[in-house]
């Protein structure tokens, strides 16, 4: 059995994913793929680095499953972040949500990369033709009450 | 008392190391073991505004008192995905 949240620096296994969901006889299973980009803002991506406070990630992803089951009870959710070093085109991070029925599965998995982005404390180092640079997005904050109805109007769109 | 505390990404560039043993006065806060950081490493006052905290693997406050032992992270702004 692998579990719904993990921090690995194996490659994904998204196909896995979905058959530890088990969702035989549910209806719906949405998944998302964060790939490496080979650009970003007008550079030439060459590879990313990514690192992560694992023992408080683990529990941000565990947070966000917890959010969306409250948001969407029958949906069951996994998520799969990579570390360390990534080629452009490899999964970084792997969701998968089933439900019954398919809008509730788009929305649970959309939400969770929302999420994602705004509190788990993951970081990418960027590679590029030229130099490197630490991208730096949200500030992490899980009772940033704005910042998440702000990930769920997007889920919901 | 004595904490360690864990930088990551561009804030461990900063200060040359991820793991760093600090000793606190008794009844110190999150805030003031950063601003002792910020002492030693004047470049991490540039994120003053956009970090955040965790206490012991936990998402914290500065404003929560720390005891001895703690282990104090503190988060530039993340980017997972």
């Amino acid at each position: 059995m692998i579990p719904f949240t993990l921090i690995t620096a194996a490659p994904l296994d998204h196909a896995a994913l979905v058959r530890e969901l088990d969702a035989t006889g549910i209806g719906a299973v949405a998944v998302f793929l964060g790939l490496v980009r080979d650009h970003n803002k007008g550079r030439k991506v060459l590879h990313l680095e990514y690192e992560c406070y694992e023992a408080l990630a683990l529990r941000g992803l565990d947070l966000i499953v917890a959010e969306a089951r409250e948001k969407w009870p029958p949906v069951r959710l996994a998520i799969h972040h990579r570390i360390g070093r990534m080629a452009i085109g490899e999964a970084s991070v792997a969701i998968a949500a089933a439900s019954p029925h398919r809008a509730d599965a788009f929305a649970a998995c959309r939400y969770a990369i929302e999420r994602i982005k705004q509190i788990v404390p993951i970081w990418k180092h960027e590679y590029f033709e030229g130099g490197d640079v630490w991208i730096e997005g949200a500030t992490a904050d899980p009772d940033n009450a704005e910042a998440r109805e702000e990930a769920l109007r997007i889920a919901c769109a | 008392m004595r904490v360690t505390v864990r930088l990551f990404a561009r804030l461990r560039d900063i200060a040359g190391s991820g793991e760093l043993t600090r000793e606190a006065p008794a009844g110190a806060n999150v805030a003031a073991v950063w601003s002792s950081l910020v002492t030693d490493f004047p470049e991490l006052s540039a994120y003053e505004k956009s970090i955040s905290c965790a206490v012991n693997a936990d998402y914290s406050r500065f404003t929560a008192a720390v005891s001895d032992g703690d282990e104090i992270a503190f988060l530039p702004p993340v980017s997972g995905g």
